[in-house]
């Protein structure tokens, strides 16, 4: 049967209402969990209750199979816009069995294939789809750079290396692997299960994604970068000067751009250099800039920006425009000087548009995903151990608990397939008869 | 006068992938014609004298759930049968067989041989006949011309060979099944992509000279489990291999020599598999180990060659003795034929459609070692998978594809066309997703249903299949009519939880430790079952948690492989999907959504865009 999902359907951060869309067979009946369920396609007011808390007054619509966007029984859940509001919904929504939340671009696809969609339509929701899904990557990019990215590398490792040894002993068992991994296989999971249930109770991840958006300026060495940010705060953040290289660690300048949060960084100029201090900046320039929202390119001249791509809504923009004559390069979005202030004020609406198009509350969807995702695999490591207690366990069963777990988990550890299970076999393990 | 004959297909090569392939053909009802340089050599092992194990196993009980040849040739050329994994669960085990040789190559040659729509042509291909991108036919060496609405190509075995044995090198593959150069030249003019890949063979030991005496023996099972559903016991004497292992000295020997090794000596640029590492390699990389184990495997009943499985190498001759003698039990052994390394090249797989043709081209199929794989089964498997849509494209009917979702077959072609090899690729039970679901054991009930829906299941097979499935279903039902409360259950000396709920007889079953013929004495009113449907129903019930999470899974994933994308999809028309984007899919064709899905870098926006273009195309032509 095929699974109900739900999602924020809504965008733009400090708006007055934030929108849940649920889809799916049982869309009705977890409306039916939290609230009486109002009669289709008539605007209601309901309090939504659940385990006897009240998360909010929202209005409520129903729509039926066959009479809504995406062709199946849906429910729309108009909240009272803030964040607590929304995290505690979502978090309901994810206790309910038969749901969970929705892919980027599931909603369209669904409305597709029930053929409530047509070519055109789907064309204009495929450029919002793109900001979603970008919204997403940058968010965990985001969460795993930094102190839990360790650990996160500690979890992948341990689990690769607990499915490896279960594999060895089923696909090479008259090889010269060990015969009895059970022990090591146990430890490892016990270790991994505990981690887990505590970042699923605490905050660690939390803590990592914060609100708001970042913009990253990159560009060459004194191309401008710092100029243009102290024109965006109105005031000297930055330290600027005609030598090349004055920036060295990232500055930032929190704003807010059309009721937006948005923090600005500004970094090191980008160039292969054999200063240490300079280098150890350009890496963090590096890492920083692959974290943020959307990257401005300051270009200056023809000279290229090494070292960093642009990626889909980033911006490329002809810096120092007060001492050029051309208009119109088309290898330019915008034209800008940081020191006249010509262009800055175009290219804060430009940052504002995209931003607009991502889903502000990314955030919480993301905390959202990443604990159902460790709540999912800790469901199947308990399976595993238990199994694992048995007197004969079945090593297959186990195995396949860990599969599970793998799966769950790759929105946090990248991807665990067979290639990478089949490397820690034969490089740990004598293989070859 | 020879005069030009026309079949519906041709498969040119009689290894493993070639015989496998006529036969599908030829079941599938096409007139079929298999051309071979030698009538004798069909069938022949030429490598590690097995069939079966872990994973290939699984491939063998497929191949025979579609009427195939190899599960039975196996059988009756089986000379010691072993059941891997016995003591893990129905899921993981893998029946394997040593083959005698010779048996092998007769019963092969035998069952061809009572086809009536498949000729056998001795002749060495030189030549496609070719009019555009269609493939019309072949030209032996002699002139002769063969056409065919299909052409199946396995003749892959070590194209463009290079032999290594220490510093010598020789062009070549295996005497007398070198694939003409003429047509290797002929394929390099279609301008597919290659890679070069490396294996290795240890010598071969005259049995005569070894002191089996001293030696550690493995018999085989005593209940034997056959390769095929149709097999019930061996037919050939059952012997036993032995087992010895390499000491210091030897390991001495080889690090002494090391760099007269082709491997070491940086005379090989193809990549080995890592799974089948030469005795060098893992001298070298694993150097704490202080012995390697070898099982000698005797290569037939009535010959002495013996494989020593666990040495290849490609040390020069006089060290290979040298070190081989340093083996206990291998004192005063005679090398029959000293082992080597082989380069040789592949095509990409990834050029190939999930029916096996070469995409850009009309009626070309490749199957076997030349999509780059290894083992007589994974060779197999391909070539039923080849023969059956060469056949079906003939006779004017829709290509036959294997999901993943339902067998192994549909694992290693989705894991060939998607991700390609880069090394030569080996069937692994841990390859397979839905690997509780595809059991050895089961492979008749997946996909006997779906060869009787193609017409290419014999009347024999049919029938009994028919019938055990129709018993199973019935006592199925007879077990889920039943039900025992947990202290029932436990009274009678099974494990139960103590949760006071009540137990149908099936759940039961996934409870008994082997005690099968005691369940219908300790339990009142257990239906009386014939105990190899119990089995079976046991093992079903063994995964019965399993299968409804992983059929959920699967349906999702079929509906997917179901979305076709029409071979002429147009990428450039379609806004709003990145250039890098468009180039890939342009290049690599995916055939389905679920293949345009993994496509590296997709995005959900392109899926939905190329799925929207699906769906219009098709309401348009409705309304037309």
């Amino acid at each position: 049967m095929l699974e109900t999902i739900y999602a924020l359907a809504s965008a733009r951060g400090k708006a007055g209402v934030s929108v849940i869309r649920i889809s799916g067979p049982m869309a009705h009946k977890a409306l039916g969990l939290m609230a009486s369920v109002p009669k289709t396609r008539q605007a209601s007011v309901r309090k939504l209750h659940w385990q006897g808390v009240l998360l909010d007054e929202a209005l409520v619509l129903v729509f039926d199979e066959g009479a809504s966007f995406t062709g199946e029984a849906s429910v729309e859940l108009h909240l009272h816009g803030g964040r607590a509001v929304v995290a505690a919904v979502l978090g309901a929504l994810a206790e309910m069995e038969g749901l969970r939340p929705a892919e980027a671009g599931e909603f369209t696809r669904r409305a597709l294939e029930n053929g409530c969609l047509d070519l055109t339509q789907v064309e204009g929701l495929a450029d919002l789809i793109d900001s979603e899904t970008e919204a997403q990557r940058v968010q965990s990019i985001r969460v795993l750079s930094g102190a839990i990215g360790k650990t996160v590398e500690r979890w992948r490792r341990d689990l690769v290396r607990a499915a490896a040894l279960l594999e060895a002993t089923i696909d090479f068992v008259d090889e010269d692997v060990p015969v009895d991994v059970m022990p090591e296989v146990q430890a490892l999971l016990e270790g991994l299960s505990r981690d887990l249930k505590r970042e699923a109770e605490g905050v660690k991840i939390a803590e990592r994604i914060r609100d708001g958006f970042e913009v990253a300026i990159v560009g060459r060495p004194n191309a401008g970068k710092s100029t243009l940010l102290n024109a965006f705060a109105g005031r000297q953040a930055a330290i600027t000067s005609e030598i090349a290289g004055t920036t060295r660690d990232v500055i930032e300048v929190r704003m807010d751009v059309d009721g937006l949060a948005v923090t600005f960084l500004d970094t090191a100029g980008l160039r292969d250099t054999d200063n240490k201090i300079e280098a150890l900046g350009v890496d963090l320039a590096i890492e920083r800039a692959n974290a943020a929202d959307i990257r401005i390119f300051l270009m200056d001249g023809d000279k290229e920006i090494c070292l960093i791509e642009p990626q889909i809504g980033d911006l490329i923009v002809r810096g120092k425009a007060d001492t050029v004559e051309e208009i119109g390069d088309i290898r330019y979005d915008h034209s800008v000087s940081g020191l006249t202030g010509q262009g800055v004020s175009q290219l804060l609406a430009a940052v504002s548009k995209t931003l607009s198009s991502r889903t502000a509350a990314a955030s919480v969807l993301t905390r959202e995903r990443h604990r159902i995702a460790i709540l999912g695999a800790v469901r199947a490591l308990d399976v595993a151990m238990a199994e694992l207690q048995q007197p004969m366990p079945v090593v297959e069963v186990v195995a396949e608990e860990l599969r599970t777990a793998s799966y769950a988990l790759e929105v946090l550890l990248g991807k665990i397939d067979v290639e990478t299970l089949l490397g820690e076999i034969f490089a740990s393990f004598c293989i070859g008869k | 006068m020879f005069h030009v004959k026309q079949f519906d297909v041709i498969v040119v090569g009689g290894g493993h992938a070639g015989c496998e392939a006529a036969a599908a053909s030829a079941r599938m009802g096409a007139q079929t014609g298999l051309v071979t340089l030698k009538r004798q050599s069909l069938g022949v092992m030429s490598c590690n004298p097995a069939i079966g194990g872990l994973g290939k196993g699984h491939l063998v009980r497929e191949i025979d759930a579609f009427d195939g040849i190899m599960g039975v040739a196996a059988d009756y050329a089986g000379i010691q049968f072993r059941l891997l994994n016995r003591s893990k669960g129905p899921a993981v085990q893998g029946p394997r067989t040593q083959a005698d040789r010779k048996r092998y190559r007769f019963a092969i040659q035998n069952i061809l041989s009572e086809y009536n729509n498949l000729d056998i042509i001795e002749g060495e291909v030189i030549d496609f006949i070719q009019a555009g991108t269609k493939i019309l036919g072949i030209r032996l060496a002699d002139g002769t011309e063969f056409r065919a609405n299909s052409v199946v190509l396995t003749a892959g075995t070590f194209l463009n060979g290079l032999i290594h044995i220490g510093d010598v090198r020789t062009p070549g593959g295996r005497s007398g099944e070198m694939p003409s150069i003429e047509l290797a030249k002929r394929l390099s003019e279609f301008d597919l992509p290659r890679g070069r890949l490396k294996t290795g063979t240890p010598p071969r030991l005259d049995g005569k000279t070894i002191a089996w005496d001293r030696l550690e023996k493995q018999a085989g099972d005593e209940d034997a489990t056959m390769l095929s559903f149709l097999s019930s016991g061996p037919i050939a004497r059952q012997i036993s291999c032995g087992i010895t292992e390499t000491n210091e000295r030897t390991h001495d020997i080889i690090r002494a020599n090391i760099s007269r090794s082709a491997m070491f000596g940086g005379y090989i640029e193809g990549v080995g598999p890592r799974y089948c590492p030469s005795i060098e390699d893992k001298i070298i990389r694993f150097a704490d180990k202080v012995s390697h184990q070898i099982f000698l495997e005797p290569e037939g009943l009535d010959e002495d060659t013996v494989y020593p499985n666990g040495i290849s190498t490609s040390l020069p001759a006089d060290v290979q003795e040298d070190y081989v003698r340093s083996i206990y039990g291998l004192e005063n052994v005679v090398i029959l034929q000293p082992g080597y390394a082989i380069e040789y090249d592949y095509f990409d797989p990834k050029a190939l459609t999930p029916g096996l043709a070469v995409r850009g081209l009309s009626g070309l199929y490749f199957a076997g070692q030349i999509n780059g794989t290894t083992g007589y089964e994974e060779a197999a498997a391909q070539g039923l998978v080849a023969g059956l849509n060469a056949a079906a494209e003939s006779l004017g009917r829709d290509q036959i594809s294997f999901s993943r979702t339902e067998s192994y077959i549909g694992v290693m072609i989705d894991d060939l066309i998607m991700r390609g090899v880069t090394e030569p690729y080996r069937m692994f039970t841990s390859r397979a997703e839905y690997r509780l679901l595809l059991r050895a054991d089961n492979a008749d009930q997946r996909l006997s249903p779906k060869a009787i829906a193609l017409g290419c299941l014999g009347e024999k097979r049919k029938n009994l299949f028919e019938n055990k499935l129709e018993n199973l279903c019935r006592y199925k039902s007879e077990l889920t009519s039943v039900n025992y409360s947990s202290k029932q259950i436990a009274d009678a000396g099974f494990k139960a939880r103590q949760d006071g709920s009540r137990r149908d007889g099936f759940a039961v079953l996934s409870q008994l430790d082997g005690c099968f013929d005691e369940v219908a004495k300790r339990l009142p009113n257990f239906p009386e079952i014939p105990p190899e449907y119990l089995v079976q129903l046991w093992r079903e019930s063994l995964y019965a948690n399993y299968t409804e999470r992983q059929s959920n899974e699967t349906a999702k994933l079929k509906r997917d492989e179901q979305t076709i994308i029409p071979a002429n999809f147009d990428y450039d028309g379609l806004s709003g999907l990145s250039y890098e984007l468009r180039v890939k899919l342009a290049g690599q064709r995916p055939t389905s959504i679920d293949q345009a899905g993994r496509i590296e870098g997709m995005t959900p926006s392109a899926l939905i865009l190329i799925l929207s273009r699906i769906k219009s195309g098709s309401s348009q032509r409705q309304m037309l």
